[in-house]
């Protein structure tokens, strides 16, 4: 029977790859944004993804492209940046060493030199692109890898539910922040800059194509919230996530035996019918912000269910914050 | 005399001067296999070899065969350099050393099942029952502790080296928790790769089955091992230098690498922690000090170890391997009396001889140390890894001093053994190929019956002239080939 320790360094292995791919994303996307924004505070905007911003402002003085993109990117002091998800990635692949596959280690470890390798030129104009380019390919390469070697035993029930836990997070995240920064433009709302705008939240997610052939019509950012949110096929929507999350539970406890995660399937129930048996429409009326950010509540209520049940630990809150930073 | 050489290629300045040489200055080894050595050595290219060597040392990095160093800010991953020319024993060779390794290990486990239980040892006058009750080894809970078989010892290496004769000495058992058998396999698979065309038709003994040979021996030395114990590796954990090692063994035996925190012990049981709940665990191959094994009853601010652990150990519910108390018998002081004690115990002659040692706790030891420092290798009994080790003729006047305070402050504290000139084997360096001194510690695992890797660890001084080999202090490794018998397959 899998030990607890390696069931949570499976889960948080996961998590810190997906966290790591979300955030050059985000990058990514805030960079189009900026380029041709007349709002050079957006960068401002960001800071807000994990509430980074008194902590960002105790060691720099000023909000801008160079000083935020070094703090996610290559700051190693901050705990919420590129480098050290996948820092936090490769020891817990450490702690996992005898469960996963030796192409699963060796790709993570010469990613992370990779990372470690990168400069303040990396994130100059002509490169940042490519950088954000490498990030999100070194994370695709491990999740493909991993879905190609991993043995399928507790361990990769473990990593799925906290890949998909994550990646639900980061979506309610994007969206959050992206709503909110292109909303209050009145002006613009509805302008061919606003749906370039638009455009790009899209494509952030890799779901631009995907959005085109289901709402061919509207571009309009109830439906492209709708779609993060709602679509069953859209591999990053929060729905499509949270009904991995609710097959995985559902999948460990049967095969296994297990008696634990009856809380965190109630949760998962939860979240379903908040997603499922509510219209975009009446999300929006009542607050997205408000719907958002009791969904990102739930799921870390979610993370400490599965703590509780499967991990073990005597202290739970200490733990899951520790690895939350 | 060195031979002028006559070499051609790589091999053409090759000297192997004064030492004996492991793979060339072997008269009579007519095995094909040194001619195709030689002869891929004196037709590859420097640069090709030199590019097949970073090649496999950057696969070494990539595939995490490291040891790391933590320092306050960061982990770096080391790989021990490898050298590609390999060592190569001869069957001939390796018959003695399978049959002397083995003799060794009987006696180890004679010797710690005698002081442990009835002490004839010490009352028949072998060993003084100083260096056995008075060595901080020593661990008194283990006195009347039955030990399933008597194999206090489940795993040993034991460090041997060549002199300038040819002939094989043990410089150093190892029966707590020796390390490095990673490496031997690891080495193998890597030159596999690196260089395939050396081994046509060699005949090289494999070294893959350690990891079953040893879950093997795991298994018949388990309390109730009626069918299917539940054995797990216990580490210090991913900060320990050797974690490598830890994850290669428990992946090879194919058993779970745990932490002390994953374990707690109930009633003098042993559980380990699961996802559903505890499970019960009936052996421990332990890779960890006895001093923190057990806050309990060794070091108190242990917290890799598992409280209570001991008190399961005592009563036979959880078997550990090796058992606890082993270093007693790997003491340098001890060493030292190890011919006597194959005598006292097998009533046989050593099949490896030890380096000549004096012990400084003795007068005649005392004298004759003081005496001959310049010609003297000085080592303290307790260090390990190179530490504290002066070799006379390549110290100081200063140096030479400070040591014979020490000594005299502390006498039974060293030893001193006479330089060995170490043997050399053709390795690799900055200048070319050029003799570099060897050691080797073939892994002995006894459960039912002992067994020898036909193999070892190989490790290699890559600094000019030096004899010291351990990886702390410039060390390498090669890796070791058995060969078998001639026609043999």
């Amino acid at each position: 029977m899998l030990l607890a320790r390696h069931a949570e360094a499976a889960f948080w292995m996961a998590r810190y790859v997906e966290r790591a791919e979300n955030l050059a994303r985000l990058l990514d996307v805030q960079q189009v944004f900026a380029n041709d924004s007349r709002d050079p505070g957006s960068w401002g905007s960001i800071l807000a993804l994990n509430s980074d911003e008194p902590r960002f402002l105790e060691t720099h003085d000023v909000v801008d492209r160079a000083s935020v993109t070094q703090f996610y990117v290559l700051d190693q002091d901050n705990p919420t940046s590129i480098v050290s998800a996948i820092h936090w990635a490769r020891e817990n692949a450490r702690a996992l060493r005898p469960l996963i596959s030796t192409e699963m280690w060796s790709q993570l470890n010469v990613f992370h030199r990779r990372l470690q390798a990168l400069t303040p030129l990396d994130l100059g104009d002509a490169r940042l692109s490519r950088t954000y380019a490498m990030v999100k390919e070194g994370c695709q390469a491990h999740t493909g890898i991993t879905e190609g070697t991993f043995f399928r035993d507790e361990s990769w029930y473990f990593y799925s539910i906290g890949r998909s836990i994550e990646r639900a997070d980061q979506t309610t995240r994007l969206l959050d922040i992206k709503y909110h920064q292109l909303l209050p433009r009145g002006a613009d709302v509805g302008s061919a800059f606003d749906i370039g705008q638009w455009n790009s939240v899209l494509r952030s997610a890799a779901g631009y194509y995907a959005y085109r052939r289901m709402h061919s019509q509207s571009m309009s950012p109830g439906t492209i919230a709708g779609f993060l949110l709602q679509n069953r096929a859209f591999p990053r929507s929060v729905a499509l996530c949270v009904n991995d999350i609710d097959r995985g539970l559902n999948d460990l406890r049967s095969r296994y035996g297990l008696r634990g995660g009856s809380a965190a399937l109630e949760r998962v129930d939860e979240l379903q019918a908040e997603l499922n048996g509510r219209t975009i429409e009446s999300i929006l009326i009542s607050g997205l912000h408000e719907f958002l950010d009791m969904f990102q509540k739930s799921l870390g209520l979610l993370g400490i269910d599965i703590a509780r049940d499967f991990f073990h630990h005597e202290d739970i809150q200490s733990q899951s914050q520790s690895q939350a930073q | 005399m060195s031979q002028p050489p006559t070499r051609s290629g790589l091999l053409r300045n090759y000297d192997s001067g004064e030492y004996y040489c492991e793979l060339l200055g072997v008269s009579g080894n007519t095995h094909p296999i040194y001619e195709t050595i030689e002869r891929q050595l004196s037709t590859i290219s420097e640069e090709e070899l030199r590019n097949r060597a970073v090649a496999s040392e950057n696969d070494m990095f990539d595939l995490g065969i490291t040891f790391t160093v933590y320092s306050e800010k960061s982990a770096i991953d080391r790989v021990l350099p490898f050298d590609l020319i390999p060592r190569v024993l001869s069957a001939s060779e390796w018959e003695i050393l399978d049959a002397g390794v083995k003799q060794r290990v009987a006696t180890i486990n004679l010797f710690l099942a005698d002081i442990y239980g009835s002490g004839h040892v010490i009352r028949d006058k072998v060993v003084p029952a100083d260096l056995v009750y008075g060595n901080a080894n020593f661990r008194k809970e283990m006195q009347g502790i039955k030990v399933p078989k008597n194999v206090y010892v489940t795993i040993c290496g034991i460090d041997i080296v060549r002199d300038q004769a040819g002939g094989f000495r043990v410089l150093e058992d190892n029966a707590r928790t020796p390390s490095g058998v990673s490496y031997v396999i690891e080495n193998r698979r890597m030159m596999l790769r690196a260089w395939p065309e050396l081994f046509e038709g060699s005949g090289v003994r494999s070294v893959d089955s350690y990891g079953p040979r040893l879950r093997q021996a795991l298994a018949e030395t388990s309390p109730g091992a009626n069918g299917d114990p539940h054995i797990v590796l216990l580490t210090p954990g991913t900060y320990n230098s050797a974690y490598f090692e830890h994850v290669f063994l428990a992946r090879e035996m194919g058993i779970p690498l745990v932490e002390g925190r994953d374990m707690v012990v109930n009633d003098d049981k042993v559980y380990l922690r699961t996802i559903a709940g505890l499970r019960r665990v009936h052996t421990i191959y332990r890779r960890i000090d006895d001093d923190f094994l057990d806050p309990l009853v060794f070091r108190a601010d242990s917290a890799l170890g598992i409280p209570g652990l001991m008190g399961a150990y005592i009563a036979g519910n959880v078997q550990l391997a090796n058992a606890v108390g082993t270093g007693v018998a790997d003491d340098k002081a001890i060493y030292a009396y190890m011919p006597r004690l194959i005598r006292y115990y097998l009533n046989q002659d050593p099949i490896l001889d030890n380096v000549e040692t004096h012990l400084c706790g003795e007068d005649e030891g005392l004298a004759f140390t003081l005496d001959n420092m310049k010609s003297l290798v000085v080592k303290p009994v307790g260090e390990s890894g190179g530490y504290g080790v002066v070799i006379g003729p390549r110290s100081t006047e200063a140096e030479i001093e400070d040591t014979r305070k020490k000594v005299i402050a502390n006498p039974g504290n060293f030893i001193s053994q006479p330089v060995v000139g170490l043997s050399v084997c053709p390795t690799l360096c900055a200048e070319g190929i050029e003799p570099r001194h060897v050691d080797l510690r073939p892994f002995a695992i006894t459960g039912n019956d002992t067994w020898v890797l036909p193999g070892g660890l190989t490790r290699v001084a890559l600094r000019k002239n030096s004899l010291v080999v351990n990886s702390s202090q410039g060390g390498g490794s090669k890796d070791t080939w058995v060969l078998l018998p001639e026609g043999g397959r």
